[in-house]
């Protein structure tokens, strides 16, 4: 088996792009430490024929979704400011993007993420949005075609 | 480029740029940051690292109970990480936590300002007669040698000479436990892990510090 420095020197920047997709740039950092440590915990029993990167993003997934109900859960202080993102004249295409994809239904954003980001096979992004490779191929081909309607200068301001 | 007129390929080409995979050395600091959680967790079986030396670079590698490994250069380093992997754990962090009071003590050994290392060593990698002599290393004091049949000897083998020298050179942890002041009897060097040539310098070390 492979020290597992291996698998973080090999794997470590394309697992915090999906981070960065996943949660966001803030909470990135701490989805791919909770990513790692879990794969830590796991690698001696991991199969050796298994895909390394599918096996890390699917934990990322499962983290992300955590993280991402524990935000929703948590109580909102009334007179916070809201968190929607202002968009002005300095909201670059990136942004622009960002927010789009954001802005997905969240099984589109999901596949897209894991298809295009993850580059992982149809069959494997099925299997971790708990659907198969055909309709994963399909919300894959819906989400990029309302990235298409969605991402263009102005229409979500 | 208008983004009005934007193809599915371009949408997909733009995603891969809006999210760039970052350079390897961008996750440095997050890497040390999980070596820190690891350890904490007690999921770090082995914490390695290498350091220069006047003999080439030098892995060590440090269990939770102990230096465990000192890898010359010669020996091959990703070989003998992939041998802690088999061995001991897959779960295998390059960190200088652990290893940080060896490394300068070493620093200090090479430059002739320390004569005996004072670090827990973990000898899980040798069983049997094998650790019974490297255990026997540490009584060979600075700047002494012993030949293989007095290590033989001390060891309670007198017979096993030859088993000895087998011995000296699986040892994990050369130079910090000494091999080097094991010598054959009739005065000449023998063998080294890292060949002749540093046995000779490290013994010649010795004698002039």
């Amino acid at each position: 088996m492979r020290p597992f420095e291996d698998i973080v020197a090999e794997q470590g920047p394309v697992v915090l792009r999906v981070c960065r997709a996943l949660v966001g740039a803030d909470d990135a950092q701490d989805a791919w430490s909770d990513t790692f440590l879990a794969a830590l915990r796991a690698y001696p029993d991991l199969r050796p024929d298994s895909n390394v990167r599918g096996w890390l993003v699917t934990i990322a997934h499962r983290k992300a979704i955590d993280q991402i109900r524990r935000t929703t859960r948590a109580p909102r202080p009334t007179d916070d400011l809201p968190e929607t993102p202002t968009w002005d004249d300095l909201s670059t295409p990136d942004d622009d993007l960002r927010a789009a994809l954001e802005a997905l239904p969240p099984k589109q954003r999901l596949v897209v993420i894991y298809r295009y980001l993850a580059d992982l096979p149809y069959a494997e992004v099925g299997a971790m949005v708990d659907s198969n490779e055909t309709a994963a191929r399909r919300s894959a081909a819906d989400g990029i075609a309302n990235l298409r309607k969605t991402y263009l200068r102005g229409t979500l301001r | 480029m208008s983004t009005q007129t934007r193809t599915n390929r371009q949408i997909t080409a733009d995603l891969v740029t809006t999210f760039p995979v970052v350079r390897g050395h961008e996750t440095d600091p997050l890497r040390a940051l999980l070596a820190d959680r690891a350890d904490h967790d007690g999921l770090l079986d082995v914490a390695y690292r290498t350091v220069d030396s006047p003999f080439g670079p030098l892995l060590l590698a440090a269990s939770p109970e102990g230096l465990v490994r000192v890898a010359f250069e010669r020996e091959d380093h990703d070989a003998v990480l992939t041998q802690l992997a088999t061995n001991i754990s897959p779960r295998i962090l390059r960190t200088g936590r652990r290893t940080d009071d060896v490394a300068r003590q070493l620093d200090e050994y090479f430059v002739g300002r320390r004569r005996h290392f004072d670090v827990p060593v973990d000898l899980q990698l040798v069983r049997g007669f094998r650790r019974a002599v490297i255990s026997h290393l540490r009584d060979i004091a600075y700047g002494s040698t012993e030949s293989y049949a007095e290590v033989a000897k001390a060891t309670g083998s007198p017979a096993a000479v030859r088993a000895v020298g087998g011995a000296c050179s699986h040892n994990p942890v050369p130079v910090v436990l000494p091999c080097h002041r094991v010598v054959r009897s009739d005065g000449t060097i023998g063998q080294y892990l890292d060949g002749t040539e540093t046995k000779a310098a490290l013994l010649a070390m010795e004698a002039a510090a």
